[in-house]
């Protein structure tokens, strides 16, 4: 499994053998977020960067989620229509929501790496 | 507003010593959610025992041998004849028949009545008391003085029980002085959850010990104002500023329950409250708007603010309340809609994100109501 890289609005990207990009929420973001209820997964089409793709409804409110680079959906996690938890039980793996293919193939480095992600979260934790 | 100015109540500290998130509501720093997390807190009150920290609400008591008589003309609700150790659901309209606050009165006996009101309203409420009851009784604010603790959920009785017997006997809505822990406390069997339970008005500087005894029973699980909220929605339960407010009428707002045969037009004691020919007028001849429940076709939750259009697209109404009800296994939600629309089973969609979420206009309760009456 190859390295993972974050955004500043809490997704993970994991580059896959084949040039697309899996996408998800972080184990922060699903924690501040709560019970998820509902995600409204993508179209299959191409979105800008900064676009929002998809959406994640918790008990209590709606949150955006953001396409992290230009690109184009290939595919969404079928599972999340019936089992939104899965978000919270297991969103490195189970919880993905999306995989696309970016339109520069090299915009993937340029994201956070663990080391300033963890350095992200802990700052918003001080705060 | 900045946390520095936000006030606390007094199980605060105890909150943070749970592990709550923390979040500012009406001016105070409240639990929105324990670890637990909101799906599981309102499951365990809906299956056993959920302990709430409600002391941000206003607690307020009136003196008098003519307390009874000065409120009511405030409210559209039979006070004089309020039985003794009975509550009863109310709220101050205005002169235009819109609601200013909703409240729970009780009546202590000995000329006493015992409020209880909206914590963002309290103030206005005082004011508001006290700008027209003053020549009449005493009003005493609690603010400072009281906690108040709801204890919600089928296990409910059964867990207060140990620390009070004579409460197993108490029905829905009956109101009485006990004793908990030494502590002089008030106990309604009533609460905000559609659940059996009880809300428990405490001295300020006896709330922590009381609560730190009630959440050791096994039953028993902190809750915070997240499941407070999907409790109340799926019971139909009205949130004030939300569900209704000073331009909504308690017809429009669907509580004509909550009007006293008493006061009504053919009553013993008509009238005599803010706006009661408005309100009179409205339920001769019937409104343009009214609160319905309605349940989105779709699992999308649809929320507070959400547009209700009719199969042309024209705008017929707002959702006043929304989100996802655990124990109802799907969205639900409140809207304010256009008269025509709202017989059982009318079609409707909201707008969510710019696409059409079909809705049907539902009874409510959601969920079945579970009060002890006897």
């Amino acid at each position: 499994m190859s390295e993972l890289r974050f955004t500043e609005d809490h997704e993970w990207l994991r580059a896959e053998a084949d040039g697309s990009v899996t996408v998800g929420i972080t184990a922060f973001a699903q924690n501040a977020l709560g019970d998820v209820v509902f995600v409204q997964l993508p179209e299959l089409q191409s979105y800008d960067k900064g676009a929002e793709a998809a959406t994640v409804e918790s008990v209590k409110a709606a949150s955006g989620v953001y396409m992290p680079l230009d690109g184009e959906v290939l595919e969404v996690n079928p599972a999340l229509d019936s089992s939104p938890e899965l978000v919270n039980e297991d969103p490195l793996g189970e919880g993905w929501f999306f995989r696309f293919k970016p339109a520069d193939a090299d915009a993937l480095d340029k994201l956070l790496d663990q080391d300033a992600y963890d350095r992200l979260i802990k700052a918003q934790d001080d705060n | 507003m900045s946390t520095e100015q936000l006030l606390q109540t007094p199980l605060h500290a105890l909150h943070l010593e749970l592990g709550a998130r923390m979040v500012p509501f009406a001016g105070y720093d409240m639990p929105v959610q324990y670890p637990l997390g909101v799906m599981k807190e309102h499951q365990h009150t809906r299956e056993q025992a959920g302990l709430f920290d409600v002391s941000h609400m206003g607690q307020i008591r009136l003196i008098g041998a003519d307390a009874a008589k000065a409120l009511e003309t405030l409210v559209p609700v039979d006070i004089i004849d309020l039985p003794e150790g009975m509550q009863r659901y109310a709220m101050f309209t205005n002169e235009q028949g819109g609601i200013l606050d909703d409240l729970m009165v009780a009546n202590l006996g000995n000329n006493e009545l015992f409020l209880v009101v909206n914590a963002a309203c309290k103030d206005q409420d005082l004011a508001h008391l006290r700008k027209h009851l003053s020549a009449h009784c005493q009003i005493q604010p609690l603010f400072e003085e009281r906690a108040l603790l709801a204890l919600q959920g089928p296990a409910a009785v059964n867990v207060l029980q140990r620390l009070a017997p004579e409460v197993a006997k108490m029905t829905f809505m009956q109101f009485a002085p006990v004793t908990l822990l030494g502590a002089d406390c008030y106990v309604s069997r009533s609460g905000y959850t559609g659940e059996d339970g009880f809300e428990i008005s405490v001295p300020a500087d006896r709330a922590e010990e009381l609560a730190r005894r009630l959440l050791a029973e096994p039953e028993v699980q902190a809750i915070g104002l997240g499941a407070r909220d999907s409790l109340r929605l799926e019971a139909g339960l009205c949130l004030y500023g939300h569900d209704m407010n000073d331009s909504t009428t308690p017809i429009e707002a669907s509580l004509l329950w909550a009007i006293s045969k008493a006061r009504r037009a053919d009553g013993l004691r008509p009238g005599g409250f803010p706006g009661a020919e408005s309100i009179f007028a409205q339920q001769q001849n019937g409104v343009a708007r009214k609160r319905v429940g309605l349940l989105p076709q779709e699992r999308t939750p649809v929320r507070e603010g959400a547009e209700i259009v009719d199969a042309d697209g024209t705008v017929i109404g707002t959702v006043c309340s929304g989100g996802f009800g655990p124990t109802l296994g799907a969205p639900l939600a409140m809207a304010y809609l256009d008269i025509a629309f709202t017989p059982v089973d009318s079609e409707v969609w909201a707008i969510v994100r710019g696409k059409r979420v079909p809705m049907k206009v539902s009874k409510m309760p959601f969920v079945a109501q579970r009060y002890y009456r006897g």
